[in-house]
């Protein structure tokens, strides 16, 4: 302690930056070995096991975790470790698509308001804002509701019901961008409305979009989990983390831990860890924050 | 002839910035335009440039009326006049090359084939080497980022130039050498020049004339 306060303050700052910079490389690190891992993970065990939706093994019902089943086994004495890997498959499709198709959605939207102006900007946005009021989880379960109960329709709920915070991101970033001077070089070099959209604008909003793109897919990830837990998402017997919650609810209340606690964690970390790989992309593109906060 | 007369503009609904200024510029003149920061000088430059859409005023260039302003002017018309702005580092799109930021407006007119040849000639000109037309906005000072806007603006010939505090963030040999090309340029093309500044020592040793903001301007 001695030491640290008869040092120059120049010390003391560079030994703060070191340290923050080995923190936020300790979280990009270990955040892309959890997703990693996860992809590995649904990419590599599905093909060699093959999970048998329908099987059933009363005999096995609801054993503790042992080294022949890791995460213990359900109350139809399924091995809850190759349910929990396929249901985080389907799970990070659904938010991997949605969160894509959602942010294509936004990003055209968003561009095309701030673009246009006038009174295509406002009525777009009113729009929005008008989607915005009603909570999109109702919105979701009535999309939903439509359609057989199946992939396919989860990913069109969430993604219909989310592109909208998107298209707002990328509108006030497109309304910056083009009253920058090199919009105005653009205009006077010649270059037509498309050609500045998509030579100047878009690529200007890409990391902001790919960025909502990012923690869009956990976001998806818990629409989905949350639908399949009301009942309204994917078919019952097949495995998704929202499934495997849901069903595990009644043995939870008979001192049965492990089939609520596993899907839980396998909902969490993945999300936390990709959230985790965002934050750091957005201080990469935005480092304005940060140095304001070592200021 | 570059004509603004009366010239009222603003942004908004608010108080306009600019209130009934007038000035010519002749072809192959070159006029300074003096006055304190937030005065609107850089504003009626922008009128000048085409860039901006007057409230009240008209703007004839070459004899012919301007109607109008931004996308709403004619390709020709609004590439005709070529515009270098204060600060480098806004006026350059962070994503390009230096190449590719002098290319633009070459690329923007369909002009592909005659890429090589004229960022080869402008680099030359304006004093940009091979490795730093490599380089992306970031990866060069504000000196050299100024010299690849003034090429820019120069890459299509135009016959007018507006340079809005063209040299404001440079030091004093790069702004000689940037005023050395601008003229140059003028005295091998005949273009106009309405160079916007508050340095009056430069603008005075650079232009044929030099206006004083309150001369050409309503008092507000």
């Amino acid at each position: 302690m001695a030491d640290t306060t008869h040092s120059p303050p120049g010390a003391v700052w560079r030994a703060r930056g070191r340290s923050r910079r080995s923190t936020r490389s300790v979280r990009a690190v270990t955040s892309a070995a959890v997703v990693g891992a996860v992809a590995l993970a649904v990419l590599i065990v599905p093909p060699l096991v093959q999970l048998d939706e329908q099987a059933v093994d009363l005999a096995l019902k609801l054993q503790p975790p042992s080294l022949a089943h890791p995460f213990g086994t359900d109350d139809v004495g399924r091995d809850l470790l190759l349910r929990c890997v396929y249901g985080l498959r389907v799970s990070l499709l659904v938010g991997l698509v949605a969160a894509l198709v959602a942010t294509v959605i936004g990003t055209a939207v968003g561009a095309a308001a701030a673009a246009f102006g006038g009174w295509t900007d406002r009525v777009v946005m009113r729009l929005v804002d008008t989607f915005s009021s009603v909570p999109h989880l109702l919105l979701g379960i009535f999309i939903v509701a439509m359609f057989r109960p199946g992939v396919w329709p989860v990913i069109v709920s969430v993604a219909l019901t989310h592109w909208l915070s998107t298209a707002r991101i990328v509108r006030s970033e497109v309304l910056s961008l083009r009253a920058r001077p090199y919009i105005d070089a653009a205009v006077s070099g010649g270059s037509s409305r498309w050609r500045i959209t998509v030579r100047h604008l878009l690529p200007g909003v890409l990391p902001q979009a790919g960025l909502a793109a990012v923690l869009m897919v956990p976001h998806a990830m818990w629409h989905e989990s949350a639908l399949s837990f009301l009942g309204l998402g994917l078919p019952s017997h097949q495995a998704s983390l929202g499934n495997l919650v849901q069903t595990a609810r009644g043995s939870l209340l008979a001192g049965d831990w492990w089939p609520t606690l596993f899907p839980g964690l396998f909902l969490i970390v993945p999300t936390l860890a990709i959230a985790g790989l965002a934050g750091v992309w957005r201080e990469r593109i935005n480092p304005r924050r940060r140095s304001e906060l070592m200021l | 002839m570059l004509e603004l007369l009366d010239i009222t503009a603003g942004y908004g609904r608010g108080a306009p910035v600019v209130r009934g200024a007038t000035l010519t510029v002749a072809p192959g003149e070159s006029v300074g335009l003096l006055g304190p920061s937030g005065c609107g000088k850089s504003t009626l430059a922008r009128v000048a440039a085409l860039l901006h859409r007057p409230q009240a005023g008209t703007v004839t260039l070459d004899g012919e009326r301007v109607t109008g302003w931004r996308h709403r002017a004619p390709r020709a018309r609004r590439t005709s006049i070529g515009v270098v702005f204060q600060q480098p580092r806004l006026s350059a799109d962070p994503r390009l090359r230096l190449s590719d930021l002098i290319a633009e407006p070459l690329r923007a007119g369909g002009r592909r084939d005659e890429v090589a040849d004229r960022v080869g000639e402008l680099a030359h000109t304006v004093g940009l080497t091979d490795d730093l037309l490599g380089r992306r906005p970031h990866e060069v000072s504000d000196g050299q980022l100024q010299r690849a806007c003034l090429a820019r603006a120069l890459v299509l010939r135009p016959r007018w130039l507006v340079c809005d505090e063209m040299t404001a963030m440079l030091d004093a040999s790069t702004t000689a050498a940037l005023v050395t090309v601008v003229e140059e340029y003028r005295g091998a093309q005949g273009a106009g020049l309405l160079a916007v500044g508050h340095d009056r020592v430069l603008l005075e040793r650079w232009c044929d004339r030099t206006v004083r903001w309150p001369e050409i301007a309503v008092a507000v």
